[in-house]
């Protein structure tokens, strides 16, 4: 049987009088994809944030696992080692493309700036994969040395997913990835995370308001209300049978739509 | 001169200097903050590198300054007449008689050896500056080694113009460890700081940073595997003295599209000149 990649144990963190996490236990297994939905302010981004070690939590713990099989906890490292994991074994995809891509770099340039950061030295091979993941997230590569402020809304959302994806992370954390992008674009891009993950065998850590993209993409989902998990567990089973009534009412006021 | 101290700045300042010198020395390539002061000059002619030369004069010193190669420009003029009133010292415009080498933008062509210093002034000691405009972001992509922004830059530079374009200021490893900006020398001049015997010192006066190479200590410019660094230089040989191992300066000479290249370093170039009338006279 194999191991947890990441799991974490009794999250707390509140902001002044206000829980963000209180008491919060979570674990990923390999290749999985974990939504976490839930209204605005229940705490879901902050999760985020603890899990990927972007912010410390007030108690508990996050351990991850590495190629290893060394379990380490998050919180604990030393900086230079969790900003390479960050490069390397992990991934970030932002709700807003702008937050993580460079917009003065060209496409290309985006896309091989963590191969770049993790010691690429080669500018044909750097080139090669930039082109390589253009193609995979549908982005022509005639346009590897456009810069990105010429590139749509969705087509910003793929070059993100390109540049996360171009060093093979084993973890990628996203945050509504498909925030801000309408419905016929969301649904191309769904299609596309859901097929580059599936074939990459990454998992995923997925935060999102909109239970649709959780039932699309999703193994396991967890329900996050005023900072706790109201209700976990296989995706079609929380969505198809919600026990607790904040699920319900989550749920049924999306199939109402 | 009186109502100076030697060489213009107080014995506390230069003190003051020194330390950050020796931490600069110790560190090669890091960036040294220090207390710079209010200097009888403009930011940008120097201010920095006058500190450390001050700081490092001694009465038995013998300066020379350049500015872009050449002995005879007001900012080199005036430095070296500078330190000529309030120090007293020596001066000189021969590279080989020199024992301190304030340099604005060049490094002279003759090579330096173990007893002589040369004195950087720098406008903007971060190399990362233009693409990451935090201080506080690109201080801690120093401290883990970061630099794979710096590379992001040069791929830029070949998938625009199909060769790395940097001219000046070519970002160097010192080390192996620091990425260091050589100051605005040209991309030709880079070569001569790896390994040199010479000490090699930089001063930053507006920015407030003094940082350093100690003798003999590896420094290679950034480059890709399959675009590695090439050295540029016109192709012409000196119009005055001939050289075709030199940097050339190109100077206009009339409105008819006359031109003249030249040797940017005056005194390589004149002791060029002067050992070819010594040929011609003999022959």
């Amino acid at each position: 049987m194999s191991e947890h990649l990441l799991s974490a144990t009794g999250l707390h963190l509140s902001f002044g009088a206000i829980w963000a996490l209180d008491g919060v236990d979570a674990t990923l297994w390999p290749g999985e994809i974990l939504a976490v939905v839930g209204e605005s302010g229940s705490g879901k981004t902050t999760l985020l944030h603890v899990l990927s070690g972007r912010s410390a939590p007030d108690a508990g713990l996050v351990a991850y696992r590495d190629t290893e099989g060394v379990a380490h906890n998050v919180h604990a490292m030393p900086a230079p080692q969790l900003r390479a994991l960050h490069r390397s074994d992990w991934g970030f995809v932002h709700q807003n493309p702008r937050d993580a891509l460079r917009m003065e770099v060209s496409a290309g340039g985006n896309v091989g700036e963590r191969l770049m950061a993790q010691g690429a030295r080669h500018y044909g091979v750097i080139r090669e994969s930039a082109i390589d993941w253009l193609r995979q997230v549908e982005i022509s590569p005639s346009r590897i040395d456009d810069m990105p402020h010429t590139f749509s809304g969705g087509m910003l959302q793929r070059l993100q997913i390109a540049r996360t994806l171009a060093t093979h992370p084993r973890l990628v954390f996203m945050d509504e990835p498909t925030g801000g992008l309408d419905v016929s674009v969301q649904a191309r891009l769904l299609d596309l995370i859901r097929t580059l993950v599936a074939r990459l065998g990454i998992a995923v850590v997925l935060v999102t308001h909109d239970i649709a993209v959780a039932r699309l993409l999703a193994d396991r989902i967890l329900v996050m209300r005023h900072g706790r998990v109201v209700e976990g567990g296989l995706t079609d089973q929380v969505l198809d049978d919600p026990q607790h009534p904040y699920t319900q009412l989550l749920v049924s006021s999306v199939l109402q739509a | 001169m009186s109502g100076y101290n030697f060489a213009y700045l107080d014995e506390q300042t230069k003190r003051m200097i020194r330390r950050a010198i020796l931490k600069a020395v110790a560190i090669p390539g890091h960036q040294v903050p220090f207390g710079g002061r209010e200097m009888p000059l403009p930011y940008g002619w120097g201010t920095g590198g006058i500190q450390v030369t001050a700081a490092i004069l001694g009465p038995s010193d013998v300066l020379k300054v350049i500015d872009q190669g050449a002995d005879d420009t007001t900012n080199a003029v005036s430095i070296r007449r500078f330190f000529a009133r309030t120090a007293g010292i020596e001066t000189t415009t021969h590279t080989a008689d020199a024992s301190v080498i304030q340099t604005r933008h060049r490094i002279p062509e003759t090579p330096l050896r173990a007893d002589q210093i040369i004195v950087y002034q720098v406008p903007l000691p971060e190399p990362l500056a233009k693409l990451e405009q935090s201080r506080a972001e690109t201080r801690q992509m120093h401290a883990l080694a970061e630099y794979g922004l710096m590379h992001v830059k040069l791929y830029e530079d070949i998938a625009r113009y199909g060769h790395i374009s940097i001219s000046y200021d070519y970002p160097v490893m010192v080390n192996g460890r620091y990425l260091m900006s050589p100051s605005p020398i040209p991309a030709f001049d880079t070569p001569k700081m790896h390994r040199m015997a010479a000490l090699q010192l930089f001063g930053a006066g507006r920015e407030k940073r003094i940082y350093a190479i100690p003798p003999h200590t590896d420094v290679k410019p950034l480059d890709f595997d399959d675009h590695p660094f090439r050295l540029t230089r016109a192709p012409q040989a000196c119009g005055l003295c001939g050289a075709r191992d030199s940097y050339l300066d190109e100077v206009v000479m009339d409105d008819r599209g006359g031109r003249l290249f030249v040797c940017s370093d005056t005194d390589y170039c004149a002791g060029r000149q002067s050992m070819r009338q010594d040929e011609d006279a003999a022959a």
